[in-house]
């Protein structure tokens, strides 16, 4: 049966030709996302994928290669292999093709159960100085950063401190939506009412990409931002230029912002209420939705 | 809500709402796309009555096919339902994928809105009103036939819950011509869905659509529980099922318990919307996250009401076409089960990153890939059900094995989501889109193809052209792959899902691929509708009135095909497994029954199509705000129910003598067959009666 | 006496009418199935409630403020005699020949059963004239979906009854209208149930906070 050889053969092509893709198009991801890491976490996140590839193909192949020979020595009309029509039952089997995925889902278990922990968004990070604290706002559809050591205000373009923890707490003055730069590590969600936080690293200077995940309407594909990671000096002077050169975040300009747009640039205000963050949260979880002053004061 | 619009006639609907108004107001391409969809189902519909009017179909589409409460012919009803909806949302995919492709630092033709509805859509219909009534027709025509039963245990209710789906399935197809749909999703995940956020009848039209849908699906799930443990033939014992009745009663039990969740979630969201409740909203004390848990509470046991029928055609795929009993059928219902159970308790791993701490997540990560033991079971069951067979490749084979190459690698990506910190990383992209159209692509749709090509001769009288169904089969595949792949590389590189324009170069050439994947899919579908066409033309050459063309095992091959009304003349007597393969070894098969009954069946009933165009008019009335509307067809359906209740004359009887005259008539004609063997199946020659094998 | 064996949970009909039990079979355990359903439904609007009630009162009326326990004890009182008048239905269904002890206690079920809901509708005026509205707060839009999809559920079952008492009287005991009857009876007990529930966990523990 010349047909069926033809497609068996058709068949292993098709599988061996998916595996390449696959780990092709793994390998020329590598310039952009958590793939090609700027940091600790976005790196162990992509050495767990790895890891947890490999485990699985403990299960994966045997069916790979099992299949088209299963394929090819059982076809119609073959002298080849024994047709047992009633065959239905192997106790050896059965222990292995219960037992080896269990061995398996066990192992991985073990590992997921150490890794969340490890790579707990919420989790401080290891290191001698202590993390740069950012709060961020999501609005529609721009982000907010606000440097409360700094008393400054940056919208859509965040800064960080090369080799310096991150401790990121957030919240949303809208819907939901996801904060992650993808090359630092993973991401979280952002809700009214309710802080969430994300510690990241950036091991080097350097300009990462950072985005909402989570769809939010018209402007979801431009609600996007630029990690700017720069050394501890640049940082202060950047601060301190702000700091005197930009208007304070108020009441005019804090409404202006929380009006559904696309900003064709970044902004930053050069000061801002003391307990702004916490007042735009408190401010959804009260008897009635105010619509938070700058200052603060309305609570 | 003023007092006036309470008793406007036409609610808040404006002409400036159908989709021609605007396309002419505004003629962008993204509106002249929208205009141009409402017109195809509008010229469409016209189309259809016009044949009907001109081949005087009405009639028997009424009293033959509407009105009926047959399991049957409800089946098939889902089934054209199912490839109706597949049809629309498929061209959405290969839109969206266009969209995508030439949209990378470029507005595309799209507008962000256009396809925020494309996306909305698309996976509403899939899910919904491709997926389950695909699944549930399945169910509906094969499972009572291979309990040996003559109906489901209540046809007239089997009937109201295709219409409730149909319903359903018609408020997202007037949502195309009338006013906009839902940007919010499948899932339409609130605030954004809330008022506030979304105002407008879009997130309305899914709501009241996918109510309609679920009340239907609950019904139908306690419909067919109640078939499977109290209509089954004697001596057909739980353990002599066939898998397929296995996987149904798992998916029914799924959908008495999970379909409840979204009842209610989307009736919280309509309250939030209509009437100001607090249930998922920022302020007042809302709270989005309990959507969240109760619409997955609902969503992750729905991927198992989809899958696991699928599961059980695959079974009986490649049992049949490898000439072989099932390997390890023990094995394989505690896998299921398994499966079921465990598909309530990992439902939080669509939301890892919702900031609930590591000890909750690791849990239900474990619990996650726990589901990962008994389904490799399975594929390797299955494997092993093809050893010491003798495998005959014909296209419901084929879509068989193409499933378990594919499921494996969506069934890799899913344990690597499973991973709380992997999933962190690609929750929202690519890789999630890629992950569970490869789980839902083979695990579903080709389960429901391979179950469609396997058992048409049964449903029909014939057999599908093979030629035209491998082609559709290697575009499907091909397709597939090359759809899919570059979404798993996409979400690696950081692109997100839902996104209308992208602005990194390094995208491009993935999504070239995907939208050549996307057409390559699209031309599979095509090839079924060929295929389809040409078999009905050649369908004299190719009937099988003996009715088993493949050799099957289980009793639905044992009567003819397509089967009488009643199903079975007799009622069989089991006694093991693979009932109708035993008969056929003991010669017992074709066996002229010693007595015929008499045998009552339900009488057409006008009230399902009642209650279901009442409710197109009380969904369509509640997205409207058209009140009065909303009152007269809600009296309506309970009208339709409670005066129903008085009717007695509910059943007809078929006369002993009329069953034995058509089913000797038959016997003898199976007698006079020439019988097949398996190296002739797909020739002329095969007119449904099988070679035996001793 | 002996125990005839059972063919569905509950009352069965047994040798009182041999055809509308053998009949009742599947239909019974059916419904039974829908119940569970139903039940599902219910259990979701309790987490609901259990997560919004204190968390979801927005500086707004709380549980203490706005709940008239001895109303709410009363509607218990209603609603447990009518299960109980319901039963006795249940039994003339079985065991008496004549309608008349049948409607008899249906149409006392239906008198208690519609002082409770009449009871219920007057709680919730009164709540709404003192500001404690669904829209006020989460906590409310909880409680009042929660309490009024069970007062939804009792009216139905109210019309339900009406239905079933003009099928006594235009088509007789019919098999159909016994089957009728029985799962009414069980959709009645398992209301019942429900409420039992709502008074301890939304009542009860609400004011004892």
């Amino acid at each position: 049966m010349r047909r069926h050889q033809e497609l068996t053969k058709i068949l292993v092509r098709s599988a061996g030709g998916l595996l390449l893709l696959m780990l092709s198009s793994m390998a020329a991801a590598a310039s952009v996302g958590f793939i090609n890491p700027a940091g600790p976490i976005a790196e162990a996140l992509r050495d767990h994928l790895i890891f947890i590839v490999v485990v699985m193909m403990v299960v994966i192949v045997p069916l790979f290669i099992a299949l088209p020979w299963v394929l090819w020595r059982y076809r119609l009309g073959t002298k080849s292999g024994s047709y047992q029509p009633n065959w239905e039952f192997s106790w050896i089997l059965e222990v292995l093709i219960w037992g080896l995925p269990a061995v398996i889902v066990v192992v991985l278990g073990w590992n997921l159960w150490h890794q969340s922990y490890e790579l707990d968004p919420y989790k401080p990070l290891a290191s001698t100085e202590a993390p740069l604290e950012i709060e961020a706002i999501a609005l529609d559809w721009k982000w907010v950063f606000i440097y409360p050591e700094q008393g400054i205000v940056s919208v859509n373009e965040v800064m960080i401190v090369a080799g310096r923890p991150v401790s990121f707490r957030l919240t949303s003055g809208t819907v939901m939506q996801s904060f992650m730069i993808p090359r630092l590590g993973g991401q979280i969600y952002t809700m009214a009412g309710m802080v969430t936080k994300m510690n990241l690293l950036a091991s080097e200077p350097g300009q990462f990409r950072g985005l909402n995940t989570q769809y939010n309407g018209m402007g979801f594909a431009n609600q996007k931002f630029m990690t700017h990671a720069v050394s501890q000096a640049d940082f202060d002077r950047w601060a301190t230029n702000m700091s005197a050169s930009r208007p304070p975040l108020n009441q005019a300009a804090w409404a202006q912002l929380t009006k559904p747009s696309v900003l064709a640039a970044p902004q930053f205000f050069g000061s801002v209420a003391e307990g702004f963050f916490t007042a735009v949260v408190a401010g959804f979880t009260g008897g009635s939705h105010h619509h938070i002053k700058a200052d603060g004061t309305d609570l | 809500m003023t007092s006036e619009s309470i008793f406007s006639l036409l609610g808040t609907l404006t002409p400036q709402d159908i989709s021609f108004v605007q396309t002419f107001e505004n003629p962008v391409m993204s509106e002249f796309i929208d205009g141009a969809a409402g017109s195809v189902l509008v010229v469409g519909m016209i189309i259809v009555v016009g044949l009907l009017t001109y081949y005087r179909g009405w009639k028997t589409l009424w009293f033959d096919w509407l009105t009926s409460v047959d399991h049957k012919k409800v089946g098939i009803m889902y089934i054209v339902v199912a490839f109706v909806m597949l049809a629309r949302a498929i061209i959405e995919g290969v839109l969206m994928r266009y969209q995508q492709s030439i949209a990378v630092n470029d507005p595309g033709i799209l507008t962000a809105d256009h396809f925020g509805q494309l996306f909305s859509t698309h996976g509403s219909i899939m899910i919904f009103f491709m997926a389950m009534p695909f699944i549930t027709g399945m169910i509906n025509y094969i499972m009572p036939q291979q309990i040996g039963a003559r109906d489901v245990s209540f046809p007239l209710l089997n009937a109201i819950s295709l219409w409730l789906t149909a319903a359903g399935a018609a408020l997202v197809m007037i949502s195309l011509v009338v006013g906009k749909f839902s940007t919010g999703g499948w899932t339409a995940y609130p605030p954004y869905t809330g008022i506030e956020f979304s105002p407008g009848e879009g997130v309305d039209y899914w709501i009241w659509s996918i109510s309609l849908t679920s009340i239907g699906s609950t019904l139908t799930g306690v419909n067919f529980a109640t078939t499977i443990y109290k209509n089954r033939a004697p001596g057909m014992t739980l353990f002599r099922m066939p898998l397929f009745c296995w996987t149904s009663l798992c998916t029914s039990v799924l959908m008495i318990f999970a379909m409840a969740p979204l009842t209610i979630a989307t009736l919280m969201l309509a309250l939030d919307r209509y009437a100001g409740f607090h249930f998922f909203t920022n302020d007042l004390g809302g709270n989005m996250m309990n959507y969240a848990n109760l619409f997955w509470l609902f969503g992750h046991p729905e991927v198992y009401i989809l899958i696991l029928p699928a599961f059980g055609v695959f079974s009986e795929v490649i049992s049949t076409f490898s000439g072989k009993t099932i390997y390890g059928y023990k094995s394989l219902v505690i896998a299921t089960m398994s499966i079921a159970v465990l598909s309530f308790t990992v439902w939080l791993h669509h939301f890892f990153t919702m900031g609930q701490g590591a000890n909750v997540n690791a849990i239900f990560g474990i619990a996650t890939m726990l589901i990962g033991v008994p389904t490799g079971v399975k594929v390797y069951d299955w494997l092993l059900t093809m050893v010491r067979g003798r495998i005959r490749l014909t296209t419901a084979m084929l879509f068989s094995i193409m499933f378990l190459v594919t499921f494996v690698i969506g069934g890799l990506t899913g344990v690597i989501l499973a991973n709380p910190p992997v999933d962190f990383a690609v929750h929202n992209s690519l890789f999630l889109v890629a992950h569970f159209h490869n789980m839902v692509i083979p695990g579903v749709l080709f389960g429901m193809i391979a179950g469609y090509q396997f058992w048409f001769p049964k449903a029909f009288g014939f057999r599908l052209a093979e030629r035209w169904g491998k082609a559709s089969f290697w575009c499907w595949s091909f397709g597939f792959y090359l759809a899919f792949m570059p979404l798993y590389a996409l979400g690696l590189m950081g692109a997100m899902r839902r996104t209308v324009e992208w602005f990194r170069p390094e995208y491009l050439g993935w999504l070239q691929v995907s939208f050549v994947g996307a057409l390559l899919l699209f031309s599979g579908f095509l090839f079924l509708c060929v295929q389809l066409v040409v078999s009905i033309r050649q369908r004299d050459r190719r009937r099988v009135p003996a009715g088993d063309p493949w050799d099957g095992r289980s009793l639905e091959w044992s009567n003819s095909a397509p089967p009488p009304e009643y199903n079975f003349a007799v009622i069989p007597h089991v006694s093991g497994k693979d009932a109708f393969t035993q008969m056929k070894q003991e010669g017992q098969a074709y066996a002229s029954p010693s007595a015929y009954e008499d045998i009552a069946v339900p009488k057409n009933s006008i009230v399902a199509p009642v209650i279901g165009i009442a409710a197109i008019a009380f969904g369509f009335a509640l997205v409207w705000h058209i009140w009065w509307l909303v009152a007269l067809s809600f009296l309506a359906m309970w009208g339709a129910v409670i005066a129903r209740s008085f009717v007695t004359d509910t059943e007809r009887v078929i006369p002993a003598s009329k069953v034995r005259a058509d089913h000797e008539a038959w016997l003898q004609q199976v007698r006079e067959c020439t019988t097949t063997s398996r190296e002739q199946e797909d020739t002329n020659s095969n007119v449904g009666r099988a070679e035996v094998l001793a | 006496m002996k125990r005839e064996p059972l063919l569905h949970p509950g009352l069965n009909l047994g040798s009182t009418d041999e055809y509308a039990h053998n009949e009742a079979e599947p239909v019974i355990f059916g419904f039974w199935v829908f119940l569970m359903a139903d039940l599902v439904l219910f259990a979701i609007l309790f987490a609901t409630y259990a997560s919004m009630s204190v968390q979801g009162q927005a500086d707004g009326p709380t549980p203490t403020d706005v709940f008239d326990l001895p109303s709410a004890f009363i509607e218990t009182m209603l609603l447990l005699a009518s299960s109980i008048t319901f039963g006795m239905a249940s039994l003339a269904l079985k065991y008496k020949a004549d309608g008349l002890h049948l409607v008899f206690w249906l149409g006392l079920t239906f008198c208690l059963g519609a002082g409770f809901v009449g009871m219920e509708v007057r709680d919730f005026w009164v709540m709404t004239q003192e500001g404690a509205v669904p829209q006020r707060s989460g906590f409310l839009s909880a409680f009042f979906l929660l309490v009024a999809t069970h007062g939804i559920h009792v009216t139905a079952g109210l019309f339900w009854m009406i239905v079933l008492l003009v099928q006594l009287r235009v088509l007789g005991r019919t098999t159909a209208v016994k089957l009728r009857l029985m799962r009414l009876a069980l959709f009645w007990h398992m209301l019942d149930i429900v409420w039992v529930c709502i008074f301890t966990f939304v009542y009860l523990f609400g004011v004892a906070q």
